[in-house]
């Protein structure tokens, strides 16, 4: 039925060795649905095969953590017998082909994983990264990827509660689109993924498959160069009302228990899902294709093994329960079909019509995919940036109105405003703060969200910048007064075949592991971006950290906002004034100079731990941890949200005024506090760097009495750039 | 007070309805699919915000013409009150309950934000509560939300007072009218201001936990008004 | 046979999508377009064979369903 060899093979994307391996394992040469079931299986994006060996390194273990990386999403224990369900993933290539359907349908995928667990998603994220504003494509890509994004959660009734977006020229051919959704279930209510008991029906539930997304999972595994427009055709098309109804039907037939295993169609659709399924519960699947609903006729089952159609699943179910089942997703209008049973063989078997087309052993398949340890070099270390690299700017308040209102700084409100972040009634802290939080429902307990990554840090020095992605993500949830439970992470890089490109993964992940281990704050599951370059041109390298933490009292947290005036200011965590690869060095002097800030992460939890409690036993008016832009930025985002200004004394010390301003220390937080001799008295106590800064009140932001800007001035540039930019065309 | 929220597929506000509604009553309301052809003895029938058949033809079309809405229809030209929240305010105006029509929003993107209405009349069941032009703070969170009707319509309306909320600036701002509805009309009654279709989701606003409670007297005020 | 129904705005009724669209032509260079109007084109498969009983059972379609007549004028397209 076909003439499948060596360069056949290529074209699917398999290496000479790696179609060894397929002969070996088949013992004659596969046809070309066994080929192209391979190929999507051993993609960088099914199999990990360049990351493997370094994501074995993270911590993923913990009291709280019932389930790890390598199920659908990760779970982990909240308490009062739930669990939080939680993952991120990435669609950044089919975002730039495609921006609006692209980010949709990854929103829409990553939905999938989560209420596959049986877990109903209560909130998703975003963490988006663009190219140069002044790119000709960064607006559209922008429009299209924000439109997307909402247009498919705001119709699953799923708020979208945050993220974080970056500009930056490396992003300019390849964008980064990263979804996380968070859902919740009963403990003892988690479903997972292997297939057991010889004989049961494997079922088909969800949109019918069509022709659509066929290699997706291998383009996700590919570079892009100028003919990326000729891939257009293979860009899925979401679906978020045939998704409601799928969740819907989901949760209903999951309520019973008819379900052994369950599994989403994701990447490489009906492959993966049944591979996995089969591999995970160590049996053979058999499927008959000729049962599974098409949208076209005619699909050969090269076609129907391949499609990424989405919003579909894979179910085994319990001997007998079929027509329970059936009758659940007639009700909701959505497609089940019986198309295969497990088997004993320990072989994944294609049938068409009682006719063999694939015959494959699972195991190997699996097992034998292929591993790289791909060689990787460090880039040497940059030097530290003295204070006088930097010329000290006659009024350092000057600037302050200029970076608030740059690309990087400015409000996110035009984006957030065109998601339902208030969908399901229980958003506690919307967008626009350290880290948003929802109740968990009818209670008054809470899971507060964040996703951070600083690639200026990771691509100045890799492993200080995984650190520092992990500590900025566990300082925003200690900055609302949540407990840090556990992360997901989404690493985009460029091609891991370039030594310097793999250098750079390595850093980052030996750095999210040492932080996550420090924090005991560990990975539960996590995707991975390669292949994120064009032209030979590799994005920054941009691991980002979704945290999720536990908020026991929603009446003890902390916002942003200046709460009310005469309040005294503190600043918590030691000051150097660092200034290399900082944003002011980026966006004042145009620079991309100096090692960026070291992370201390006995410093980082200690006063993490030290602000959390300050917050849970109702000593803190206002909090916000200091990242980018440093202190000053921190205290004027206090400001605008509070519209209320303040007077902001420095210490004096040798440190010249703009880099006590600027400098991008870590560990650091703002508070703001009634009693101040109490606190500082409390942080004495804790061995904690605490100092008071400043005061409350009126409608300025002034510095030493010598400087001095209006909030009101500040409010307008923040919150117009995006607008702006955005109604150009 | 015995209510029920009608469920159409993509319905998605069809919990925070019930939360409202059981909060202010006591009692949960019954949720009916919108499959049902006939309805219990009801005090008041609700269709909740969303994306009913995933909006697809125009928001709210098909849903308008969903087997329930038959039972839905005849309850309220008996009198029974009859809320329409957002998605359920589209389906009200596209099975001719109400009036008009709710076009894409006038600057083309969803919103989703607090935003202020007053209250511009208090002759309702759903109404009573508030004081005449009260301000309130409510969410909104549509794409196609913006109210248009003829000119003689909109006469009609304004003059037999059957505009119940709309869109008022606040804290300054110019143009508190978010979607470029016509005279700011944020929801609508019907002639016998028997029946309210609203953009706003005072259902987000019961709770200090959602930031705003300006929605609560909607509720205790059908609860006074319908209470048996 | 085959129906093609086209759904537009009436004239007068506000269309911001067919503004945008227009806008955007303007802003790519290209001259001399006026009003631009954004529809909706619908296709369907019946079983009704006779094109006059087929006309009715689609006008009927559009009255219930296909159209909003407050804002929209269809027009209907037989293919034999």
């Amino acid at each position: 039925m076909s003439d499948v060899n060596q360069a056949l093979a290529a074209e699917h994307g398999l290496s000479p060795s790696e179609y060894q391996t397929v002969l070996s394992i088949m013992g004659r040469e596969p046809n070309l649905t066994e080929l192209g079931i391979f190929s999507v299986m051993w993609s960088e994006h099914c199999s990990y095969k360049s990351s493997r060996i370094w994501l074995k390194t993270l911590p993923t273990s913990g009291p709280q953590v019932i389930c790890g990386p390598g199920e659908n999403a990760g779970v982990v224990d909240i308490g009062d017998g739930l669990a939080a369900v939680f993952k991120m993933e990435s669609h950044n290539h089919p975002s730039f082909i495609e921006p609006y359907q692209g980010a949709a349908t990854g929103v829409g995928g990553i939905m999938r994983d989560v209420f596959t667990m049986g877990a109903r998603p209560v909130a998703n994220m975003n963490a988006l990264r663009f190219g140069d504003p002044d790119h000709p494509k960064t607006r559209h890509l922008v429009a299209g990827v924000v439109a997307g994004i909402g247009g498919y959660g705001n119709c699953m009734g799923v708020p979208t509660i945050g993220g974080e977006v970056n500009f930056d020229p490396a992003y300019n051919g390849n964008i980064l689109v990263n979804a996380m959704t968070v859902g919740l279930a009963p403990t003892g209510k988690i479903f997972y993924s292997a297939a057991a008991g010889v004989g049961n029906p494997v079922v088909y539930i969800g949109s019918k498959t069509g022709r659509d997304g066929i290699h997706g999972a291998t383009m996700a595994s590919a570079q892009f160069d100028d003919d990326t427009d000729e891939k257009r055709p293979t860009v899925q098309v979401g679906d978020p009302f045939t998704e409601k109804l799928l969740l819907e039907a989901c949760l209903e037939l999951m309520a019973t228990d008819a379900i052994i295993a369950i599994q989403d169609m994701g990447a490489a659709g009906l492959t993966s899902s049944t591979v996995e399924m089969a591999d995970k519960g160590g049996v053979g699947i058999e499927l008959n294709l000729e049962a599974v609903p098409t949208r076209e006729d005619g699909m050969t089952p090269y076609e129907i093994m391949l499609s990424e159609s989405q919003e579909r699943m894979l179910m085994v179910l319990k001997p007998g329960r079929e027509a329970q089942a059936r009758a659940i997703f007639e009700k909701w209008e959505l497609d089940f079909a019986i198309i295969g049973r497990v088997t004993d063989s320990g072989h994944f078997v294609l049938k068409v019509d009682g006719a063999t087309v694939a015959d494959i052993p699972v195991a190997p398949l699996v097992n034998e995919a292929p591993l790289y340890d791909r060689p990787w070099k460090t880039a040497p270390r940059r030097a530290v940036l003295p204070h006088g690299a930097i010329a000290s700017p006659d009024d350092p308040l000057a600037v302050l109105a200029d970076l608030l209102g740059s690309a990087n700084f400015c409000s996110r409100r035009w984006i957030w405003e065109q998601y339902d972040h208030m969908v399901m009634a229980d958003t506690n802290q919307r967008p626009g703060g350290d880290a948003a939080i929802i109740r968990i429902h009818a209670t008054t307990r809470g899971l507060a969200i964040t996703t951070d990554c600083t690639p200026r840090y990771c691509h100045a020095d890799p492993e200080t910048g995984g650190k520092q992605a992990v500590a900025e993500a566990w300082r925003n949830l200690c900055a609302v007064g949540a407990r840090p439970l556990a992360l997901t992470n989404n690493l985009n890089f460029g091609n891991p075949e370039r030594p310097s490109i793999m250098g750079q993964f390595v850093g980052c992940v030996a750095g999210i592991a040492a932080a996550s281990s420090a924090f005991d704050f560990p990975v539960v599951s996590g995707n991975v971006s390669l292949y994120n370059e064009t032209n030979g041109e590799a994005i920054l390298p941009t691991p980002v950290i979704g945290g999720l933490g536990l908020v026991d009292d929603l009446d003890r947290t902390a916002r942003v906002a200046f709460a009310g005036p005469d309040q005294a200011i503190i600043l918590i965590g030691d000051t150097a004034g660092w200034l290399g690869a900082s944003a002011y060095l980026a966006q004042i002097e145009g620079r991309d100079e100096g090692a960026p800030p070291p992370v201390d992460l006995p410093a980082e939890r200690a006063n993490g731990d030290f602000v959390r409690q300050c917050i849970n036993a109702g000593d803190v008016t206002a909090c916000h941890d200091i990242s980018d832009g440093g202190l000053i930025v921190a205290v004027a985002e206090m400001a605008m949200a509070g519209r209320l200004g303040a007077r902001i004394e420095s210490p004096k010390a040798d440190l010249p005024l703009f880099a006590w301003l600027y400098g991008e220390d870590q560990a650091r937080y703002v508070l703001t506090v009634e009693n101040a001799d109490s606190l500082l008295a409390k942080a004495r106590a804790a061995g904690v760097a605490a100092m008071v800064i400043g005061r409350t009140g009126g409608e300025s932001l002034t510095v030493d009495d010598a400087y001095t800007i209006s909030v009101n001035e500040l409010r307008a540039a923040h919150e117009s750039w995006l607008p702006t930019y955005m109604a150009a065309s | 007070m015995k209510s029920a929220v009608i469920v159409f597929p993509g319905s998605n506000c069809d919990r925070d309805i019930a939360v409202a509604l059981e909060r202010a009553s006591g009692v949960a309301p019954e949720m009916i699919w919108h499959r049902e052809t006939t309805l219990p003895l009801l005090d008041l029938i609700v269709l909740p915000g969303g994306f009913a058949y995933g909006d697809y033809l125009r928001g709210g079309a098909i849903a308008a013409r969903s087997p329930i809405m038959r039972a839905v229809a005849e309850r309220a030209n008996q009198g029974v009150p009859l809320l329409g929240i957002c998605n359920g305010f589209q389906v009200l105006t596209e099975s001719s309950l109400l009036p008009g029509v709710l076009m894409r929003n006038a600057g083309l993107k969803y919103i989703c934000r607090d935003i202020h209405v007053r209250v511009a009349s208090t002759e309702s069941v759903f109404t009573q509560g508030y004081a005449q032009d009260q301000l309130l703070r409510i969410p909104i969170a549509h794409n196609e939300g913006n109210y248009r009707a003829q000119e003689s319509m909109l006469d009609r309306l304004e003059g037999e007072g059957l505009v119940a909320f709309r869109y008022a600036a606040c804290d300054g701002s110019a143009d508190g009218n978010p979607n470029g509805s016509a005279r700011d009309i944020a929801g609508i009654f019907n002639h016998s201001r028997t029946v309210l279709g609203l953009m706003p989701h005072p259902e987000r606003a019961v709770d200090p936990a959602h930031g705003g409670t300006d929605g609560v007297a909607m509720f205790e005020g059908l609860v006074a008004a319908l209470a048996r | 046979m085959k129906a093609k129904v086209h759904v537009t705005l009436k004239a007068g009724v506000l269309d911001p999508q067919g503004k945008a669209i227009g806008n955007a032509l303007a802003a790519l260079g290209f001259k001399g377009v006026g009003d631009v109007r954004q529809g909706k084109f619908i296709e369907l498969e019946i079983d009704e064979t006779d094109p006059d009983a087929a006309r009715a059972q689609i006008e009927k379609m559009c009255v219930q369903l296909l159209a909003n007549t407050v804002i929209e004028n269809y027009d209907i397209e037989l293919d034999r």
